[in-house]
This record gives C-alpha cells, sequence and structure tokens, in this order.
C-alpha cells in the first residue's frame, strides 16, 4: 500500500493542476460558465420568462450532448491516455519500471490518481452547473432541491459523471498502453459513441453511453431530422447498468496491468 | 555461487530484423566492469537487458540470481543510470530523488534521510531545492547517478555514467565507482573514454555488431590476441646493445630506442622468451634495467587490435 501511495503522491504532484492540462480545465469549466452567464442573464430579466422544468431540460441537453458526448469523453481522454503515453513520449516512464513496483500496482496508481483529477473537475463541474443553473429562481430552486426532485437529479447526474470517468478513463488508459498514437483510437471510439442512438440494439449495448443515458434522470430527444433513424431500444436496468460498467471498466484495468507487464521501455529508439 | 554474479546465457535480442546482441554468454562478477565497444555494438541493450528494460530474444539472464522479469525484487538490488536525459517535469532535485524513493515503498524518514545522502554524494546538496529543468548537463548527469544509486544497490548498471561531467566531477565519480568496486558491489559501466575505462576496470568486455569479442581482465584479453606482437619498453642504461641482442632473434618484430636514448620500444611475437632473453642479457653484460613494461596492455590498444578504429573516435 506504501508503494501505491508513493505512485499517488507522485501522480498527483505531476498531473493535477498542470499547465498542460490547460484545455482539460476548459472543457471541464465551460458549462460552469454558460451556467452562470444563463444566471447572470436571466436575473437582468427579472428572473426570466422560463420555468424550472425548462432548465432541468436545458441542463439534461447540456449533460447529454456536452458533457456525455464531448468534455468528460475528451477530458478523460486527455488525462488517462497521457498516463503511460505521455510519459513514454517523454522519456520517463523507465523511472517507474527501475523501482521494485508491480505493474499491476503501478497502473492501479496512475489509473486511481486519473480518477482523482477526473472525478475533482468532472463532478465538480456537473454539480456547479447545475446548482447554477436554476440559481436565479431564488427561494423556488432551493426548494426544487431540497423538496422536489432537484436533489436527486443532482444525484444522478453526479454518479453518471462518475461512472463516466471510471469507464472512459480505464478505456483510455488502456489505449494509452496499446497504441503509439492513443488518439486514433479515442477517434474510433468516440465515432462509435456518437453513432450509439442510431445503432441496432445489438451493438447499443457495446458502450458505454448507452448505460449512462439510461442511467440520466432527464431523457433528451434526438432533434429533427435525426430522430427518424434513431432505432429505440430497451433501458437497462440500473442493478445491470452500474455493476456492469464497473466490470467492464475492471477487465480493461486488469488488461492494461498485463500490457504494462509485457511492456518495454525502448521509446521507439 | 550464481547469487554474486551477473549472468547471460546464450542471450540473443533482435529489433525486428535489427540484431542487438547474439548468443551473449557473460558472467559478471563483483567489481567495476566497463562495457567497451562502438556505436551500436549492443551496449546498451545489454544494460537495458540486465535491468528489465526490455526482455531477450532468447536466452536467460540473471541478476545476483534473479531474472529480470521479477521487478519487484530486481530492482531493490539493482540501479540504472540510464542514457536517457529526461525528467518528470516540475519536481526539483530533492522531490525527484525522495518521490521515486517513496515508490520503493519506504516511509518518509528514510526517503528523506537517503534523498539528502544521495544528493551530497553527487554534490547537489545545493541544488536540492531548484527544479531539475533548470540543471546544467552535468547537474542533470549527476541527479540521474544519485537516483540509480540512493536506494543503495548492490548492482549499479551505469550507461555512460561520465557523460557531461567537468574533469573535478569526472575524478569525483571515478573515486565514488572505485569505493562501490572495492565494497565488493557490481559496478557495471559502459564509456567511449577509453583511458578512463583503464584507470577504473577491473575488467572489461569489448563489444561489437552486437557480439561480444572479448571479456575479461585487461592483461589477459591483451595477451590473447596473439596476431598482434606485444610492444613492452625497456627502460635502461645501453638500449643500443639491447637492440643488437633483441634482433638475432626470430620473435622480435620491431625495436625502436627512445627519444631520450635510456629506452627502448620493442615489439615481440612472444613476450615470455623475450623476457628470458632479457634476464640472459642482464646476466651476461651487466645491463641496468630501470624498468620493464608492457606498452599496449591497456583498453585503448586492445580495442584497436580486436575492433580496429580509435578509441577515442568512438
Amino acid at each position: 500500500m506504501s508503494q501505491m501511495g508513493g505512485v499517488l503522491r507522485l501522480e498527483m504532484k505531476k498531473t493535477f493542476l498542470s499547465r498542460r492540462g490547460w484545455w482539460i480545465y476548459c472543457l471541464a469549466l465551460g458549462p460552469v460558465f454558460l451556467s452562470l452567464m444563463h444566471w447572470l442573464v436571466a436575473m437582468r430579466q427579472n428572473f426570466g420568462r422560463h420555468s424550472i422544468g425548462e432548465d432541468s431540460v436545458v441542463f439534461a441537453a447540456l449533460y447529454h450532448f456536452y458533457f456525455l458526448r464531448c468534455g468528460i469523453f475528451f477530458g478523460c481522454m486527455g488525462i488517462f491516455s497521457n498516463l503511460f503515453r505521455g510519459e513514454m513520449l517523454e522519456k520517463t516512464l523507465h523511472y517507474y519500471y527501475l523501482t521494485p513496483l508491480r505493474r499491476e500496482l503501478l497502473v492501479a496508481g496512475k489509473y486511481v490518481a486519473g480518477l482523482a483529477s477526473a472525478l475533482v473537475l468532472f463532478v465538480g463541474s456537473t454539480a456547479l452547473s447545475f446548482l447554477l443553473l436554476g440559481r436565479h429562481f431564488g427561494p423556488a430552486w432551493t426548494d426544487y432541491l431540497l423538496h422536489g426532485p432537484g436533489l436527486s437529479q443532482l444525484g444522478s447526474y453526479v454518479l453518471v459523471t462518475a461512472l463516466a470517468c471510471i469507464g472512459y478513463g480505464a478505456v483510455f488508459l488502456m489505449c494509452g498502453i496499446l497504441f503509439r498514437n492513443p488518439m486514433i483510437a479515442a477517434a474510433v471510439v468516440w465515432v462509435w459513441e456518437n453513432l450509439n442512438p442510431f445503432l441496432p440494439t445489438l451493438l447499443k449495448k457495446i458502450s458505454v453511453i448507452f448505460y449512462l443515458k439510461n442511467l440520466c434522470p432527464v431523457e433528451v430527444p434526438i432533434p429533427p431530422p435525426f430522430n427518424v433513424m434513431v432505432i429505440e431500444a430497451d433501458p437497462t436496468p440500473f442493478w445491470i447498468a452500474v455493476p456492469g460498467l464497473l466490470a467492464v471498466a475492471l477487465i480493461l484495468l486488469v488488461y492494461s496491468a498485463i500490457s504494462a507487464r509485457q511492456l518495454e521501455i525502448s521509446y521507439g529508439e | 555461487m550464481s547469487e554474486s554474479l551477473v549472468t547471460f546465457s546464450n542471450v540473443s535480442r533482435f529489433y525486428g530484423e535489427v540484431l542487438g546482441i547474439n548468443n551473449v554468454s557473460l558472467t559478471i562478477p563483483p567489481g567495476i566492469t566497463s562495457l567497451v565497444g562502438p556505436n551500436g555494438s549492443g551496449k546498451t541493450t545489454l544494460m537495458n537487458l540486465m535491468t528489465g528494460l526490455i526482455r531477450p530474444t532468447q536466452g536467460e539472464i540473471r541478476v545476483l540470481g534473479i531474472a529480470p522479469d521479477h521487478p519487484e525484487k530486481l530492482c531493490r538490488v539493482a540501479g540504472y543510470c540510464t542514457q536517457y536525459d529526461a525528467f518528470p517535469k516540475g519536481l526539483t532535485g530533492y522531490q525527484f530523488l525522495y518521490s521515486y524513493l517513496r515508490v520503493f515503498g519506504m516511509s518518509h524518514a528514510e526517503c528523506d534521510d537517503r534523498t539528502l545522502a544521495a544528493l551530497q554524494l553527487v554534490g547537489l546538496s545545493d541544488a536540492a531545492n531548484r527544479t531539475v529543468a533548470a540543471y546544467s548537463k552535468g547537474m542533470r548527469q549527476r541527479i540521474k547517478l544519485a537516483q540509480a544509486i540512493a536506494h543503495d544497490p548492490q548492482v549499479m548498471v551505469l550507461d555512460e555514467p561520465l557523460n557531461g561531467l567537468d574533469p573535478l566531477a569526472r575524478s569525483e565519480a571515478i573515486a565514488l565507482f572505485r569505493q562501490w568496486g572495492e565494497k565488493g558491489r557490481h559496478v557495471i559501466v559502459s564509456s567511449h573514454i577509453l583511458h578512463e575505462v583503464d584507470q577504473i576496470s577491473d575488467q572489461v568486455i569489448l563489444l561489437s555488431q552486437g557480439y561480444v569479442v572479448a571479456e575479461g581482465q585487461i592483461q589477459g584479453v591483451r595477451s590473447e590476441v596473439k596476431d598482434q606482437p606485444m610492444q613492452i619498453l625497456v627502460r635502461c642504461d645501453r638500449p643500443g646493445m639491447l637492440a643488437a641482442r633483441l634482433f638475432q632473434q626470430d620473435h622480435v618484430v620491431e625495436a625502436k630506442i627512445h627519444a631520450d636514448g635510456k629506452g627502448l620500444l620493442l615489439r615481440t611475437k612472444d613476450a615470455d622468451s623475450f623476457y628470458l632473453l632479457l634476464n640472459r642479457v642482464i646476466l651476461d653484460s651487466g645491463l641496468e634495467v630501470e624498468s620493464v613494461a608492457p606498452a599496449d596492455d591497456d583498453v585503448n590498444s586492445v580495442y584497436q587490435y580486436l575492433i580496429g578504429s580509435e578509441g577515442s573516435a568512438v
């Protein structure tokens, strides 16, 4: 455990709030900024001309089309694929490989450190965006949160964000170990995930976003003209979706650990 | 016995179709061992193999009885100063050493002690709190050395450790290597600077194009090179008389009187016969001999004989 602690400490020092991750912070803080703008504009327009229900649909759309399909996806790509590939490019991975650390622990330590960064950024961003979006409704918003469905919606979004970080994190960590250029693999995964609504039922289930979408509290219909191509599938129950996603992430991590054990340090020379 | 040796048994390593090393069998005892050879001869491949950074295509390696595919055991007894001049961004010299020591599972106090000791050993105590990125080439070389030895390994594998060091730092590093060698540790060094290899090595391994050309103590290696006449320098009072006696012998190929007139440099195919003859000359004619020393049993000469280019040009 102390070795794992050593990896975590070093990884957090290297990756958390590093300058080269500026674009990931922008991805995470973008929706917070939008929500803040929405709040400020609505305040100027005398609490707006829309309802809390409409705002929750707006947030659902922001969450489905921005957070899940763009922000968390690319943020996790930036964080996790660099855990190994970044060190290979910088030629610093051998320092870890010259310590008496089991490769499985190295993978686990790097993953947990990446996950901690991703969770802080994206769970924080999700929660802040949600809380700020309806702030202009004043006491009605507080009431919606505390006595209405607000808090449960927030909990669901936070859970889905955490699961997305866990799932995409495992995918991109593996890509970073296996592929010299993980961007190509990431592009393939991204296209696959975005084609999900239009895929046959069986293929739909071979994706992360299918399970995450079903866990979201507010459904957002696909806008026309794409809606005619959507193939409906029965949502997966919560008790299958969550353990299923965690199991897939675990399998990917085990495979990553095996690959890390086989990995040779030559930096392509 | 193998528990105290580094052994290679029929080890080959190919990079695709490119040969790294081929069918190498070696036994490296404790002490300072230098790997010598031109670029691409397989020195770094050999070092990467023994530290587990790469795996052999075939054959078996043991470092003090430990297979390199068990890093959990190997990296506790081995330290490797690589040629890669790269460091994790943003870390100071202290943080760099300390952080990787923590990955060994040591406590804060132990890591702190070892970090400070290693920094002091390489003369970087004053620069401990500066980021490594701001270090000069020589300081980076020294912090890499400190990182390789901070956990006090039994086997130190050092790839071109003297590169970029100024003369003072070089002599300090060489003194450190000697100290470790005398303590019975394995210090395996690769270097291009042959006169330094000559100074520090207990044994050498000469590599060329992925093959081990020779291994052992340098004098022993030299004596095995039969096709090159041995050079011997004799300092004496009458070199002309000695030269005249020597020219009567078949095994003497060449004899040159030294510029100061008090020495004779000769080349002989049979050193033992020469020494017998010299004894006879001393007895017969009362020749006063100040010194007799081989003139080409250094790494540079052996390197030239076996590999065929100037050591300094490697």
